[in-house]
């Protein structure tokens, strides 16, 4: 281990800016992976696969913005309140 | 005989810098000019990067200085206004980068002559900031300042402050060091805190939260403490290979002074001159240069200032809205409380070029011997300011 002085890192972990969120998209049971919201989100944090059935959130990086939401075709998604509980 | 530009010049060559980002600006060119001809002739082995703006110049030399070299840069004015940003980042990231700052007016009116406002804009910006008195200073603080600015105890970069025109293009006789001795004095440089290597990556200048921010600030209050310790240690090295002092502050003439100045920069050296004239006229006055401005040598002021009957302060910058100017700012906040220590007056002088000849200093003197007190006295201004200007409409 070194110590060194100023703003300096070697593991990206040091800003996890889904600590700023204040609302979070919650999905329903409409979702049909098609990927829309992932290539929309601002950061890239949303991952979906048609195949596998899956979309997942990266909760260290979402913001929160609701864009994910808004573009949602099947308008599968809501923002809901972060309300300081565990998140999937 | 050396201008102050090739001093710089001469300085950063002696340094051994190896990548050079500058972007002209009057009156810093010739010490962009020179820079390229070093390289061009090979008698400075660096690479030089021909950049589009100062902003663009400093991140330059701050990613060069990361990979382990001496980078330099050089600027004035407005130039250093638009580096804003940049010298924040050269502090935070501890970066030891010695930049000259060719003292220039700041707009508006525009100016292309001296003073102090550009540097002074910066003051807080977490670099240590020298003001030179003459080109021989100009080449022996420039060399102090890579001494000071690299030591582990301090990392932060420094400007090397020199008066535009009355130092940058003016000739006078300087002392120029061997490059052998400077070596001895400027071991090579190495990258032992953040920097980029590919072997050994880090992520430098990532966002810092709340929690952090007040601690990293707090190393480099903390680095600007122990600034003046290391300052002392690298002029009693300075004095012993060069046999020449470089003293933070240094008083002229003190002994029995009734009446004593407070000058930094070029009009220094009038301000001796004119205590040498006064003295021989049976005055008892003396003078005072203020060479470092950050940190600010309080100590050392309150040691040369107490006890003395009348303190004026010279400033060649205006303290808009301010109490004062922004050395007198200081040096009034240094004596503050201090038995015996005046309440220093304040005096502007000298902005945009205009000269300061004996003649302006004589009258801060007479003012301070006659007991007037002077708060933020604009000393040398015309007689009718409003009156500028006329226009045909």
């Amino acid at each position: 281990m070194r110590r060194l002085l100023g703003p300096v890192a070697d593991v990206f972990e040091a800003t996890r800016t889904g600590a700023w969120r204040i609302e979070r998209p919650q999905a329903g049971s409409r979702c049909n992976w098609c990927g829309t919201c992932a290539v929309y989100c601002p950061p890239g944090v949303i991952r979906t696969d048609k195949k596998a059935r899956s979309f997942v959130i990266d909760w260290d990086y979402c913001k929160g913005c609701g864009i994910c939401a808004r573009v949602c075709p099947r308008n599968n998604l809501t923002m809901v309140p972060e309300g300081g509980a565990e998140v999937g | 005989m050396l201008d102050g530009n090739e001093a710089v010049a001469f300085a950063l060559r002696l340094a051994r810098v190896r990548v050079i980002a500058t972007y002209p600006i009057t009156p810093q060119s010739p010490i962009a000019e020179k820079l390229a001809d070093y390289v061009a002739d090979g008698s400075l082995p660096a690479r030089y990067i021909r950049v589009e703006s100062e902003h663009s110049a400093l991140a330059a030399a701050i990613g060069a200085q990361l990979t382990g070299v001496r980078a330099a840069t050089a600027t004035s004015s407005v130039g250093l206004a638009l580096m804003h940003e940049v010298l924040g980042v050269a502090s935070g990231c501890r970066i030891p980068l010695v930049m000259p700052v060719v003292n220039r007016s700041l707009v508006s009116p525009w100016s292309l002559w001296c003073d102090h406002q550009d540097a002074m804009s910066v003051r807080d910006a977490g670099w240590l900031q020298f003001y030179a008195g003459d080109n021989q200073e100009v080449l022996d603080w420039s060399l102090m300042a890579y001494r000071v600015a690299e030591d582990p105890r301090v990392w932060l970069p420094a400007m090397v402050c020199l008066d535009g025109f009355f130092l940058s293009h003016a000739g006078a006789v300087v002392l120029v060091p061997d490059p052998e001795e400077v070596d001895a004095f400027l071991p090579p440089y190495r990258s032992r805190n953040l920097r980029l290597d590919p072997a050994d990556p880090m992520f430098v200048n990532d966002l810092t939260p709340p929690a952090e921010f007040t601690e990293m600030r707090y190393q480099q209050q903390l680095a600007m403490e122990n600034a003046p310790a290391v300052l002392d240690e690298a002029a009693g090295e300075f004095a012993r290979l060069f046999g020449r002092c470089c003293h933070a502050v240094e008083g002229y003439a003190l002994e029995d002074a009734e009446a004593v100045v407070v000058t930094m920069g070029s009009m220094s050296g009038t301000a001796r001159y004119v205590v040498d004239e006064m003295r021989a006229g049976g005055r008892r006055v003396g003078a005072v240069q203020v060479r470092v401005f950050r940190p600010f040598p309080g100590a050392a002021l309150r040691r040369l200032l107490a006890g003395r009957p009348a303190v004026g302060v010279v400033d060649r910058s205006a303290g808009m809205g301010a109490e004062g100017g922004p050395l007198w700012t200081e040096v009034r906040c240094a004596l503050a409380g201090v038995p015996d220590a005046p309440v220093p007056a304040g005096f502007v002088a000298g902005l945009g070029g205009r000269d300061i000849p004996p003649a302006t200093l004589e009258k801060v003197f007479d003012r301070l011997l006659a007991g007037e007190p002077a708060n933020n006295v604009w000393i040398d201004v015309g007689e009718n300011p409003l009156g500028l200007r006329e226009v045909t409409l």
